[in-house]
């Protein structure tokens, strides 16, 4: 764990020249570059060495994805060691053991946790080559410059901090940049089309008695609440000043109307784990519920009909990025730069838009799509021919649509993003009440 | 114990010399046979035990804990009711299974231990009882998912039977079958104390009841259990340490619909809140102990080993 920066490790080599023969070139250049006066720190020379630096990101298993790492090592030469955690230890982490990693995949509200803990260091957006076509939800939080900005830690938010150095957030947009976006999605309700029996709508749905006893919420505090207020909202029990930052009051109240619900036995159960969310759906335990857009993939390739139902009242959305740790120097934190840039130059834009999710710069990413596949994924027209997962299966076959329509359907109607609360405490406190009750 | 190590005594007749170079020695001998083991416990046990203590004192928000001298993370723990409900279910959990092992550990170490005659088939069969415990713990637990779900083979082999015609809710994500799979996991810890202890029973004392006139039931009642005593101390020891701690069981079988101490903690640590876990543990501990000591009460096993 300690020195994994060492260039050790030869790892499953795709580029043509081997690691040896690598090293023996880099230690030429620079005893030349030496011998001849001129190691002034050059790009020149850092872009041969990075080779030999390794980075070790982690996050949550949506985007550490080995295929990025083979990538990384094939265009940028360097090797990316990825950890995939769970949302709960990926924020323990963070925070707790900051040395153990150099790049940090992590969502924005759990930025908002890590961030001031000043484990991280701010990226310098002069350094993001594609800075300018980042989606302008993470700069603004309008998607379009006359839509409403949307409720709960919305990524403009938590974005930006003042300074090099500062770990306090800026309301406007500064140089400094928290998380560089990667990958976003609006996340509704999974249902069992052939089980619900009825078309479904609304957040309310949840609650509906017909569905007894075969509901199900997801027991992640943070994001669950922020589930539990749409259907509240939807329901017209509680109007919210920010879903995303409740009152006491608001939390008490939103608990209330789930801890009744639980006790007349709505639901079947609470999971925490995408595998769980997958199997009780595919089992049939549960037949509406949260969920996560691969996870209804997932359900739907095992053959079994499920869909991620638009709902009048909204999306609840969610976005990751990556941020550098504050450790990081030198060439290491080049390399990270470098890292950063190839991320957004639309490679691995392709590959996330299509799994379902979308790239932060859209531009880049169109260019590694076939006009076919774009125009399924991004536009929300019925598939010409069938439509490939990024590993090369089937996903749809042709004359599919995909669920929610397209980006701007999608991404324009998020009703509120994942949050974390001022009374975060209180709030995980009467979560676990409601838990065990 | 120590001043058997300590008085040479058959050797007094031995050369002074020797006796003299094996003075020191044989004092320190006995603490350095202890010293592996109390330096092991110091280290693993002692001394984490003191942090989570110390810490249990301290402060914190969402993001850092501080070191600091408050009391309320006991406050918030004593005074919530959902800790007393939690403790409540938990005890709840521990009081069945603990009911349910013994009866099943009991009659099954009796069957091994008085029915079985030739020592061979008593250890082929105690073997049999192992091999549940050649998988893991998580995966023997998960197996009763698909077994007992709504659509799940127990339901609908009931089904086809025409024994019932709607699926039987309770089965899956219920104190059932959460009590179903701790007993499941544990049962074995009440059979190998109780079939060691009762293996121990000198026969004689069973001939002499029965020669006594004692019919089946006075004997199990007023020989062989009193006898037992010491296995079944420590086979409860186990089973309910192990139920009182546990979370994983709780979460999976309940579907994360009933909660335990153990599974609180889990939150909490997950949640950053060390400190709160900090002091859930300690209370957590305390009631344990407590309960340990109280069985240790109604039983000598000092005395009975």
């Amino acid at each position: 764990m300690t020195d994994t920066r060492t260039p050790s490790k030869p790892s499953n080599s795709v580029a043509g020249v081997s690691r040896r023969t690598l090293l023996k070139g880099s230690a030429a250049v620079a005893g030349a570059a030496v011998g001849s006066g001129a190691i002034t720190g050059f790009p020149t020379i850092w872009a041969q060495n990075i080779k030999n630096v390794t980075l070790r990101q982690f996050g949550t298993g949506v985007s550490n994805l080995n295929a990025v790492a083979d990538k990384v090592k094939e265009d940028l030469g360097f090797t990316l060691q990825m950890t995939a955690l769970d949302s709960d230890a990926v924020t323990q982490r963070a925070v707790t053991q900051p040395k153990s990693y150099d790049i940090a995949d992590i969502e924005y509200w759990i930025g908002k946790k890590v961030f001031p803990a000043g484990v991280m260091q701010p990226m310098d957006v002069k350094k993001i080559k594609n800075f300018d076509k980042i989606v302008p939800i993470f700069i603004t939080g309008k998607l379009t410059p006359d839509s409403a900005i949307a409720q709960g830690t919305a990524p403009h938010t938590v974005g930006f901090v003042e300074g090099k150095d500062s770990t306090k957030f800026a309301k406007a947009p500064t140089d400094w940049m928290t998380l560089i976006p990667t990958i976003y999605n609006a996340d509704t309700l999974g249902i069992r089309p052939d089980l619900v029996g009825r078309p479904i709508s609304s957040w309310t749905d949840l609650l509906d008695p017909a569905f007894k006893g075969k509901a199900s919420l997801l027991n992640i505090p943070s994001i669950g609440i922020m589930d539990a207020a749409m259907v509240c909202e939807a329901m017209g029990e509680i109007k919210y000043g920010d879903k995303g930052n409740m009152t006491k009051e608001e939390i008490d109240k939103t608990l209330k109307i789930m801890t009744d619900a639980k006790k007349s036995g709505q639901f079947r159960a609470f999971w925490k784990t995408f595998d769980e969310s997958v199997n009780l759906m595919s089992s049939g335990e549960v037949i509406i519920q949260s969920m996560w857009s691969p996870a209804v993939a997932a359900v739907r390739a095992k053959g079994i009909q499920c869909v991620y139902q638009p709902l009048k009242e909204g999306y609840r959305a969610w976005g990751g990025g990556l941020g550098i740790a504050k450790h990081l120097s030198g060439l290491e934190l080049e390399a990270a730069y470098e890292y950063i840039n190839w991320y957004l130059s639309g490679w691995v834009g392709a590959y996330l838009n299509r799994q379902g999710y979308y790239s932060a710069v859209l531009d880049t990413a169109k260019q590694h799509m076939s006009a076919d596949e774009w125009a399924f994924w991004m536009e929300g027209q019925p598939a010409k021919t069938d439509i490939l997962s990024p590993e090369g299966k089937v996903m749809e076959k042709a004359g599919a649509v995909r669920d929610g329509g397209s980006f701007q359907d999608r991404m324009g109607r998020v009703a509120c993003w994942n949050a974390v609360m001022d009374e975060d405490r209180y709030m995980v406190r009467k979560w676990n009440e409601f838990i065990a009750a | 114990m120590t001043l058997t190590a300590e008085t040479p005594r058959p050797s007094a007749t031995a050369a002074a010399g020797r006796a003299r170079r094996g003075r020191l020695l044989p004092r320190v001998a006995p603490y350095l046979q202890a010293a592996p083991l109390t330096v092991t416990l110091l280290l693993f046990l002692l001394v984490p035990i003191l942090t989570i203590v110390a810490v249990s004192f301290w402060d914190y928000d969402s993001v850092r804990i501080y070191p600091d001298f408050v009391l309320t993370n006991y406050v918030e723990l004593l005074t919530s009711p959902v800790t007393w409900k939690t403790y409540l279910n938990t005890l709840k959990y521990a009081v069945l299974t603990w009911a349910i092992t013994l009866g099943i550990g009991f009659t099954v170490a009796y069957f091994l231990a008085f029915h079985v005659r030739s020592t061979t088939w008593q250890m082929v069969l105690f073997l049999v009882c192992t091999i549940p415990f050649w998988t893991s713990n998580i995966i023997r637990m998960i197996s009763w998912i698909p077994f007992l779900g709504r659509n799940g083979l127990l339901n609908s082999g009931l089904i086809s039977a025409g024994i019932i015609d709607r699926p039987l809710e309770f089965l899956l994500f219920s104190d059932f079958s959460v009590v179903l799979a701790f007993v499941h996991l544990y049962a074995l810890f009440m059979v190998v104390p109780i079939f060691n202890s009762m293996m121990r029973i000198d026969r004689a004392l069973i001939e002499a009841a029965r020669d006594g006139g004692a019919s089946a039931a006075q004997t199990l009642w007023n020989v062989i259990l009193p006898l037992t005593k010491p296995g079944i101390a420590i086979g409860s020891i186990f089973v309910v340490t192990l139920v009182m701690g546990d979370f994983i069981t709780v979460r999976l079988m309940s579907g994360g619909q009933s909660a335990s101490i153990g599974l609180m903690i889990a939150n909490e640590i997950s949640l950053l809140q060390y400190p709160a876990a900090a002091a859930n543990a300690v209370v957590l501990l305390a009631v344990v102990l407590i309960m340990v000591v109280a069985m240790l009460r109604v039983v000598d096993i000092r005395k009975e080993l």
